[in-house]
């Protein structure tokens, strides 16, 4: 063996350098809901599948409505939307939870239930972290995930991240941007409050602070089932409400912690899992990911000492020979 | 009629004279027949029985009584206009006691009402209109000096059947709600031991009692019913599910309030209070009073207020919003875990498996010629 | 000092002709790409945002262009100069790889157009994996094509400049070494964020480091396998058998110590089990275990390294290992939730095989025109 001990270790050491010494960089929670920030609780206990709140979104975000196989079968287009999750037209989806013959509304046993799926306006975004040009911004106050397709390359490494598959890429463009909800940042700047929230005929989709939200859900779901509650409508500051049979929830509130936590909050009388939203750890692969990367460049002195030491061995082989 | 029937032939000619005496040819009678016989579930092949059932000279007795209510069952219909219904209805009964049409009165009308039940103990089919009331051993209703209470178990314990119309009958109606002061209770509640047929409605729609009296006497047995005892082939189904306004209801475009934009363009009412998603009835498949297309309420603009429906019509605020009910959800509803096209193409397959292939193959090749020429030199040398 | 020579030689040849056409009709279908945009011509969906592109043009192929980052560090940082014949082509080999994987990635993202806001300090993000791949991999192509431009100054006889150059081309050659072990190892970093859409087998915090032992693993089984292959392609004696063969064994350490790591990480983990639970993923992870074992054993023997169809065969088994790795790592493990499904359309691997056409040509002309392969020694 012509590889000398001594380099063998060299290189193992060079490795372990660069690859730093991952156990001790787990980062844990590191960033928190500032005290501003607005999201969105959606109750689905009392969704009634309308999907009030997707029309609105595209009505407001002028997103066209999906009909290219409805089109294909009855040469109408426009009138109906067809989307099967979200994409890069559709912002924001209900979803049906079936079970057996589907006829008990909130009953995970031969029941049905709604789930809507949006950005979840993580307090930790993974899509941050990932996008390589800053791209993707968290606001500082609202805590809203914002877009900017002047920074964006298209590498879709945040479709990549995210946990829950929200942004999408327009696939079917020559000139192709990354679309996400950003929490109708545009109605929001002239006082309003995010069209799925503002056209809910039941109030499942709630606008509100993140804080007043969550102590609203964690009332909600100590609520006893059958009891009646008067649940806000459309936003938690109008103090419009509607009077409602309480639904056995699950004493979970989705996105509490999930990945650190979300600024989209759900409720729900069936498990959540069955709902198609993800198990995760209470910390953002976000921070998994970055406590790994600046390990091993803190400070860029990893780099620095390895480039020395490359520095140093190639000049000595190099010096006397041409190359 | 002022003319005697004394044959079959006689009296199918007469109704037939009749029918076109009032502008129905025989063609679109048939036509009629075809579409109740569609509207009571049964197949097509059951459209010569019924018409024969309609023309049939052996007509059914019928006793109807008025109790709590506000003749509007009777009125509706009577004023059905195209397809007479209530000439197809009547010369299919021989309704010998009703208080709104006997030209009698007094103890003379009485009297026939006795006769009839004697004559046809236990054959003779009793519609109920108007609830009972119950209280103060239902001294809110009398007719003939007795209690609406006493009239019915008396004529109903020898009904052969007993058709309750309108809600009133069915289970109260409006009279039953809170604070209920007469007591008032639907027919069900009184009479157990005779089959009883719910017809609610305010009015209840007279296509429903039509195809009702029809089934009855075309198979000589009565419809399937529901929990409620309410024929399937009426109550099956919700408002909400055949409503014109559902599409609506389905992309989320709701009227906001009366006279709005969504309003005027025929948005769907749930918002304001329409019942039509937990009421069980077939106003929204074929519409209701006869008036023609679009004349329901939710036609007209107006939430559906669950006239049928127990515990919802004179019960909940008309415009407080309903619970959505769905027996089974759409499948327009996006699933979960709907699946995504991306999966394996024939296209893709072919290319991937052609690469796969070349590189094999080279690799195998090179390998062929190494291991030759390995062996070669030495075998030179 | 070895010398080199051009190859020289026809070069319209026929086989060069079925890789132009080839090319040709990753033009056409890339013309349709930028009309139409890329679902026009891939496979790629919401749930696989990426397909074989990044896969494998850039994964693999810049794995596949470690033989240059490999051999140098052996050459100039361990001073090793036994294996400096090898050098030149590694070095063209790598340029190639690392070129075409830049192109790859200009196709495959979606807003090329401001590709360079990679490089504008105030949109950088030095949070993201992303930023550090992309700007290590841009640096890195630069630092090899001058790396590899002795090679063409020789050519053209400047051999003054040649001197001037050799002067810095140290520090270019410690470049070279650093970049690469920077950007193979956040490549495997790259999936860390993904989560819990990655399958636990391999998912780990050790991604970086496992993806820089099996790069550089690759990149001297690249070495191996082009050598040997180019020479009976190319009708070339086996002349280099011998050092190919001493070269093999760098490979044993490495992967012992990459399947210790893998193992140990799993078992420390708990994850070891689900292996036989997780039915085709399973099945997967052992297929490319078995092919990562594979060179272990074959190499063994030193008896063994002396047969080029030896190191053939293991040198392609260590290249088939590191690609399914990183096809498993990027795809085959990865699932971002139920209904979501992903095999390339034709059109997309035809772009992907018109890259590599273009490689090989470009290999093709290089050693025929240019002093990259050693002289024919004839005894």
């Amino acid at each position: 063996m012509n590889l000398e001990r001594r380099d063998f270790l060299k290189v193992l050491s060079a490795g372990a350098l660069t690859a730093g010494n991952v156990t001790s960089v787990f980062a844990g929670i590191r960033k928190t809901l500032s005290a501003d920030a607005v999201g969105i609780l959606y109750d689905g206990t009392i969704c009634i599948g309308c999907k009030a709140c997707e029309a609105a979104c595209k009505q407001y975000n002028d997103m066209p409505p999906e009909s290219a196989n409805l089109e294909k079968a009855t040469g109408v287009d426009g009138i109906w939307d067809e989307s099967y999750d979200l994409s890069e037209k559709t912002l924001n989806k209900i979803k049906l939870y079936e079970h057996g013959d589907a006829s008990t509304h909130n009953s995970e046993e031969n029941g049905f239930a709604f789930v809507k799926k949006a950005c979840m306006h993580c307090v930790d975004p993974d899509c941050v972290s990932a996008c390589p040009v800053t791209a993707l911004v968290k606001n500082d106050a609202t805590g809203i995930v914002e877009y900017d397709k002047d920074a964006c390359i298209g590498c879709r490494y945040c479709m990549v991240a995210c946990p829950y598959n929200v942004p999408k890429f327009e696939y079917a463009q020559a000139i192709p941007e990354i679309v996400k909800c950003e929490l109708c940042n545009h109605r929001q700047a002239e006082g309003g409050i995010p069209a799925c929230c503002e056209f809910c005929p039941t109030g499942a989709s709630l606008f509100g602070k993140v804080t007043d939200l969550l102590e609203e859900a964690r009332k909600r779901i100590k609520l006893v089932a059958g009891s009646t509650y008067e649940y806000p409508m459309r936003s938690l500051d109008e103090g419009d409400v509607s009077p409602k049979t309480v639904a056995p929830y699950i004493n979970y509130i989705y996105g509490e912690k999930e990945g650190g936590g979300t600024q989209y909050l759900l409720l729900s009388a069936i498990p959540f899992t069955k709902l198609g939203l993800p198990e995760l750890s209470a910390t953002s692969s976000a921070s998994k990911s970055e406590g790994i990367q600046h390990g091993i460049y803190k400070g860029m002195i990893a780099p620095i000492a390895l480039l020395g030491g490359l520095l140093y061995g190639a000049y000595q082989t190099t010096k006397n020979s041409e190359g | 009629m002022g003319k005697l029937l004394t044959s079959t032939e006689s009296l199918e000619m007469s109704f037939s004279n009749e029918l076109e005496a009032q502008g129905v040819s025989r063609r679109s009678f048939l036509k009629f027949c075809t579409a109740i016989t569609a509207a009571m579930g049964l197949p097509a092949t059951m459209v010569a029985r019924v018409a024969d059932t309609i023309t049939s000279p052996t007509r059914t007795p019928v006793i109807w009584l008025h109790f709590q209510e506000c003749t509007g069952c009777t009125e509706s219909l009577l004023r059905t206009t195209h397809p007479t219904v209530e000439e197809l209805v009547l010369d299919m009964i021989s309704l010998d006691y009703s208080e709104t049409l006997c030209a009698a009165a007094g103890h003379q009308v009485e009297k026939s009402l006795i006769d009839s039940a004697k004559l046809n103990e236990g054959k003779y089919i009793l519609v109920v209109e108007g609830s009972i009331p119950v209280k103060q051993d239902g001294i809110y209703c009398k007719i003939a000096d007795r209690t609406a209470l006493d009239i019915l178990n008396d004529y109903g314990s020898r009904a052969a059947a007993i058709v309750a119309i309108g809600s009133c009958a069915s289970w109260g109606g409006v009279q039953s709600s809170s604070p209920n002061p007469t007591g008032a209770t639907g027919v069900h509640e009184i009479i157990k031991d005779k089959p009883v047929i719910n017809l609610p409605g305010c009015p209840a729609s007279p296509y429903n009692l039509l195809s009702t009296i029809l089934y009855y006497l075309t198979l000589g047995k009565l419809p399937q019913l529901d929990s409620k005892a309410r024929p399937k082939f009426a109550y099956g189904r919700l408002i909400h599910e055949h409503c014109e306004r559902r599409p609506h209801f389905d992309a989320g475009r709701f009227a906001l309030e009366f006279g709005d934009d969504g309003h005027r363009e025929g948005y769907c009412l749930y918002k304001l209070g329409c019942k039509g998603p937990e009421t069980y009835n077939n106003c929204s498949s074929i519409l209701f009073g006869d008036v023609g297309s679009g004349a329901w309420p939710v036609g007209t603009g107006h939430p559906c207020f669950g006239c049928s429906e127990e515990g919802v019509g004179f019960t909940k605020y008309i415009h407080e919003q309903s619970a959505v009910f769905t027996d089974t959800p759409p499948a327009s509803y996006a699933q979960i875990s709907g699946d995504k096209a991306g999966g394996i193409t024939i296209g893709g397959a072919a290319v991937a498996g052609a690469v796969g292939g070349v590189i094999v193959g080279a690799s195998a090749m090179a390998a062929k010629k190494m291991k030759a020429e390995e062996t070669a030199p030495e075998s030179d040398a | 000092m070895h010398e080199k020579q051009a190859l020289g030689g026809r070069l319209l040849t026929k086989p060069f002709w079925v890789l132009l056409t080839l090319a040709m009709i990753a033009g056409l279908l890339l013309i349709k790409r930028f009309l139409f945009g890329i679902g026009a011509v891939t496979n790629l969906s919401d749930g696989y945002p990426w397909g074989i592109w990044i896969v494998y043009d850039v994964l693999v192929g810049t794995a596949l262009g470690c033989g240059g980052y490999s051999i140098a560090l052996l050459v100039y940082i361990f001073n090793k100069g036994e294996y400096h014949p090898l050098v030149r082509s590694a070095l063209m080999t790598s340029a190639f790889g690392y070129t075409l994987a830049g192109v790859s990635i200009f196709i495959d993202i979606g807003r090329y157009w401001q590709m360079y806001n990679v490089f504008l300090p105030w949109h950088i993000n030095v949070n993201s994996i992303m930023f550090e791949v992309a700007a290590c991999i841009g640096a890195y192509v630069f630092v090899l094509w001058i790396e590899f431009s002795p090679t063409f100054l020789e050519h053209r006889k400047s051999l003054e400049t040649k001197k001037k150059l050799n002067k810095f081309l140290f520090f270019f050659i410690a470049l070279g070494v650093l970049l690469p072990t920077m950007h193979q190892s956040s490549l495997g970093s790259l999936m860390i964020i993904a989560g819990e859409k990655l399958s636990p087998m391999w998912q780990t915090g050790w991604l970086p480091l496992l993806f820089l032992l099996t790069a550089i693993t690759m990149g001297y089984a690249v070495v191996i396998f082009e050598s040997l292959f180019s020479a009976v392609a190319l009708k070339r004696p086996l002349d280099e058998t011998p050092i190919l063969g001493k070269l093999s064994v760098m490979m044993i350490p490495l992967l012992v110590l990459f399947l210790l790591l893998r193992f140990g990480d799993l078992i420390w983990r708990g994850q070891l089990g689900n292996i036989f639970n997780d039915g085709m993923l399973g099945a997967f992870f052992v297929v490319e275990n078995v092919l990562f074992l594979i060179p272990i054993i074959m190499l063994a023997s030193a008896k063994n390294r002396m047969k080029a169809t030896t190191l053939f065969w293991s040198a392609g088994s260590m290249i088939l290992a590191g690609a399914l790795y990183r096809f498993d790592t990027f795809l085959v493990a990865f699932n971002p939730g139920v209904g979501y499904h992903y095999f390339p359309s034709a059109s997309e691997i035809l772009i992907t095989v018109g890259i590599i056409s273009i490689e090989i040509m470009a290999y093709l002309i290089f050693v025929k025109k240019l002093p990259v392969l050693p002289a024919i020694k004839h005894s």
